[in-house]
């Protein structure tokens, strides 16, 4: 049975001028047509850190995250401020090519191309631009690498992505996002269409790219959000309840809902 | 590597003014300018392909009753076409028209749902392997082949059979019925298609026969497809030109009996347009067959619509 | 009666209707290769017409058929490829949109010889162009677009959404993301359909009577400047095809051996639209191996 838990306590952690943030995002709220789908989420992201979103289907968790980086633009209308770079990215006028650019997806099933492993990872970057034969190559072999799948794959670069198993096309599209240097990496359950050794190596790889890069994740395995992640935000029927390091939100939750969602009454 | 390493160092250094780099103008949105562009104009092609034409036939086809004044009652009703001598009854053509189109469905119909269920029902593994394409090929006959054969075959038949010339719509009705088969039948089968498989097993379940079954449930369910699916039907019956002027025999005058010459709207207008002079009463009077036909075409269009909305209304409840 | 015998009535006369159905197409398929396919031989399909004795080949008329099927497509897939894409990718759910829709159904069931009497008022009396190869071809283009397009915006919306996303992801556009990666995926119905047009297109001949008109002038075979008059390749000069030839011969009954000159005539039509029918299907599942990169 689902209590209904009161949305005007929340317990949500701010930063202080020390820490360097990647991102934040200031009262976004997010409207399927009639729907409120979102409210009022003002959350902070640590640079070079793991943030996990986390909480049950329908708490709103992939729709701010794809609010982000405004790929929510055709479906839903999304108010208040997103700031990246001292740039309020939620403005029309905004590029918002450049914007996905710098902050790169990974979506819940992966979805490489219908191309080479090789296509797959260069498509982007040649679109704006790079022709430079060896720059490219370079790129492949360092997202790759990046994405932990260049042992696997390096004899078979121009083999077709789809032939790959669902774990490595999950790092393919993890790698095809690194290629486009990004500093912010968004990942909607990853992992959701995994096995656990897939899983496993893909979050060996988050926390290897933490150090170069901003991740934010969803995920409704807590477990997961306890193995890779720094900040914990937990959301429920579109508001932010809590958010917390990691280590607070499982062990000393602030607040009752987050106490019975981490402790699985519900979700 | 200590190349690459450089180059990106130098891009990174580029990309500090974040202000001009999340605002300016890339490749991508040159891109997406051409792109919705191009994709616009081609559209736009086709609304114009349309409005032109739709304005270009109404405008020729009502010349006939504002600058020739010929009455739009008379034109439709009078028996009498002979646009030389200023007569033009358009009746005999239009009563041609629809008796092939009517008469073609009658006799398409129960063959093409005769064969739809066969399809689904009876042998569905063989209905796709087989029939499947047996009847995509009938689709894919042009109707000048169906016209020749229904000149070197059926108009010969009818002559050993009725006497006469073997011009007719009986003739024309043949050729109709073999053309409008196939079409009626793939959207049939379409229709069957999608008739939830849970109505079947229920009906079944509760004992009654495969026919008990089909008669009652499942093409209760998709008479709407079916309905469009005939309308379809006689939408390509009613404006075959080729394959109908053929072998009815181009008499514009009423049809006493079905063996007899006659002629359709597109009958007429095939014969007639080359021989008219542009302005003049003949050639304005086939305009006013071909506006009739287009008229006609967005009867059935509509017909459609409304037969879909009311299928979609009986299903919700 | 009981339903057991009712049931059993039902199936044979089905079998019956079914059993005619095949009946009618085995006959048809018979008739005209037995009585036409004796008929085609080299010199028939490279020769030239000559109506008064009725001798002669469909040479021009076949190369006729294919310059405007080539020219046709030419002219469509590019139009029918971009309204396919604002269709599938541009267009927001809307009284604009569905009025679009309209348009395009109302153009897809007008009758052909509506849409060549359009063509000829358009290009022979009111641009003057005369019946010409290029009337021809854009007159069956207004015929053609229709299917085309929706069959490209059927196949592209096929392409699962999170291809789309993929694209958009990287910071690709719109557009690169359709181009680039949507339309590769959706070749293979998009192939499938344009050659199914392509034989639509081939025996197609209410558009062309008084479009591409209904004489073959004698071309010279050698001179391949578009820009002569007695050229094949002449966009502007009457171009009657194989399918307006089947009619007229049929009509105008000059012709001594009409139903045996017919007979090869369609025999050959038929022939090509098969083999558009089964290069269709070899080249969309080819295609379609090709892009799920399954064996």
């Amino acid at each position: 049975m689902l209590k209904n838990y009161s949305f005007e306590k929340t317990a949500v952690q701010t930063f202080d001028e020390h820490t360097t943030l990647a991102m934040k995002t200031e009262n976004m709220q997010v409207f399927y047509g009639s729907n409120h789908a979102m409210h009022d989420a003002s959350l902070a992201f640590p640079k070079n850190q793991i943030t996990a979103l986390i909480g049950a289907s329908g708490s709103g968790k992939s729709t701010y995250l794809r609010s982000l980086n405004r790929m929510n633009d055709t479906i839903a209308t999304v108010t208040g401020k997103i700031w990246y770079h001292g740039v309020d990215i939620n403005q029309p006028n905004v590029n918002i090519y450049e914007i996905r650019r710098h902050i790169g997806m990974v979506f819940q099933r992966p979805n490489p191309f219908a191309k080479s492993i090789r296509e797959n990872i260069i498509y982007a970057l040649r679109a704006t631009g790079v022709k430079n034969k060896k720059v490219l190559d370079e790129r492949v072999e360092q997202s790759l690498q990046g994405a932990a799948l260049w042992d696997e794959v390096k004899d078979s670069l121009d083999k077709s992505a789809l032939a790959l198993s669902g774990g490595q096309q999950q790092r393919l599209c993890i790698a095809r996002s690194l290629a486009m240097s990004p500093d912010v990496l968004l990942l909607d359950e990853p992992c959701s269409a995994l096995d656990p050794i897939s899983t496993v190596k893909v979050e060996e790889t988050l926390l290897e790219l933490q150090k170069k890069y901003t991740i934010i994740i969803v995920t409704h395995n807590m477990q997961q959000a306890a193995r890779i992640s720094s900040q914990c935000a937990f959301f429920h029927l579109g508001h932010v309840m809590e958010y917390s390091p990691t280590t607070t939100m499982f062990s000393t939750p602030q607040i009752q809902v987050t106490q019975d969602y981490v402790s699985g009454s519900f979700g | 590597m200590e190349q690459t390493n450089s180059s990106f160092k130098q891009e990174k250094t580029q990309t500090k003014d974040w202000a001009y780099t999340l605002h300016h103008a890339t490749r991508a949105t040159h891109e997406d300018w051409l792109g919705r562009s191009i994709s616009y104009t081609c559209i736009g092609i086709i609304i114009l392909v349309v409005a032109s034409m739709l304005w270009f036939i109404t405008s020729k086809g009502i010349a006939t009753f504002t600058q020739n004044h010929v009455n739009v009652w008379q034109f439709l009703s009078g028996t009498n076409w002979a646009p030389d001598q200023g007569k033009i009854g358009a009746l005999p053509m239009i009563v041609g028209s629809f008796a092939v189109t009517f008469a073609a469905a009658l006799v398409a119909t129960p063959f093409a749902i005769g064969t739809a269920i066969f399809m689904t029902e009876i042998a569905p593994k063989r209905g796709r392997k087989f029939l499947q394409p047996v009847i995509e090929l009938l689709v894919g006959i042009p109707s000048v082949v169906y016209g020749f054969i229904g000149l070197a075959v059926v108009v010969p038949f009818m002559r050993h059979l009725v006497g006469g010339s073997g011009f007719g719509i009986i003739s024309a009705t043949f050729v109709l019925f073999v053309m409008v088969l196939p079409t009626i039948t793939t959207m049939t089968v379409d229709s069957l298609r999608a008739v939830p498989r849970f109505y079947k097993e229920a009906s079944l379940a509760l004992g009654a026969t495969r026919w008990q079954t089909v008669s009652r449930v499942i093409l209760r369910a998709a008479t709407p497809g079916i309905l469009t699916a005939i309308i379809f039907g006689m939408a390509r019956a009613f404006g075959e030109a080729l394959a109908v002027q053929m072998v009815i025999g181009n008499a514009a005058i009423m049809p006493k009996n079905l063996v007899s010459p006659a002629a359709t709207l597109t009958s007429q207008l095939t014969t007639g347009i080359g021989d008219t002079i542009d302005g003049t009463l003949p050639n304005n009077a086939l305009w006013s067959l071909a506006l009739i036909l287009l008229l006609m075409s967005l009867f059935f269009n509509a017909l459609v619509r409304v037969i879909a909305k009311r299928g979609q209304l009986s299903h919700e409840r | 009666m009981n339903a057991k015998r009712k049931d059993l009535l039902a199936t044979i006369i089905i079998d019956v209707i079914v059993a005619t159905v095949v009946g009618i197409l085995a006959f048809l398929l018979a008739y005209i290769l037995i009585s036409g396919l004796p008929h085609v031989s080299w010199l028939f399909l490279t020769g030239s017409a000559d109506s008064f004795s009725g001798a002669g080949g469909i040479g021009i008329q076949l190369f006729n058929s294919f310059y405007l099927l080539i020219l046709t497509m030419l002219i469509s897939i590019p139009i029918s490829l971009g309204a396919g894409i604002y269709l599938a990718e541009y267009a927001k759910d809307n009284w604009r949109t569905r009025l679009i829709r309209s348009a395009i159904e109302v153009l897809s069931s007008l009758p052909s010889v509506v849409v060549g009497l359009f063509g000829f008022l358009l290009f022979v009396v009111k641009f003057k162009i005369g019946f010409s190869v290029i009337s021809g071809a854009i007159a069956l283009t207004f015929f053609n677009l229709p299917l085309l397009t929706r069959n490209i915006e059927e196949s592209l919306s096929a392409v699962s959404r999170s291809q789309r996303e993929a694209g958009l992801s990287l910071g690709l556009s719109k557009w690169k993301t359709e181009i680039g990666i949507i339309l590769p995926v959706a070749l293979p119905g998009i192939v499938t359909g344009i050659v199914l047009s392509a034989g639509r297109v081939f025996g197609e001949a209410a558009v062309l009577i008084y479009t591409a008109g209904q004489s073959a002038p004698v071309t010279n075979f050698s001179d391949w400047n578009p820009m002569d008059a007695a050229s094949p390749l002449n966009p502007f000069r009457p171009a009657e095809t194989l399918a307006v030839h089947i009619w007229k011969v049929n009509t105008e009954g000059l012709a001594t051996n009409a139903a045996q000159l017919s007979a090869a005539a369609s025999a050959v039509l038929i022939i090509a639209v098969l083999l558009f029918n089964l290069f269709a299907r070899v080249l969309g599942n080819y295609l379609y191996r090709r892009v799920t990169a399954s064996k």
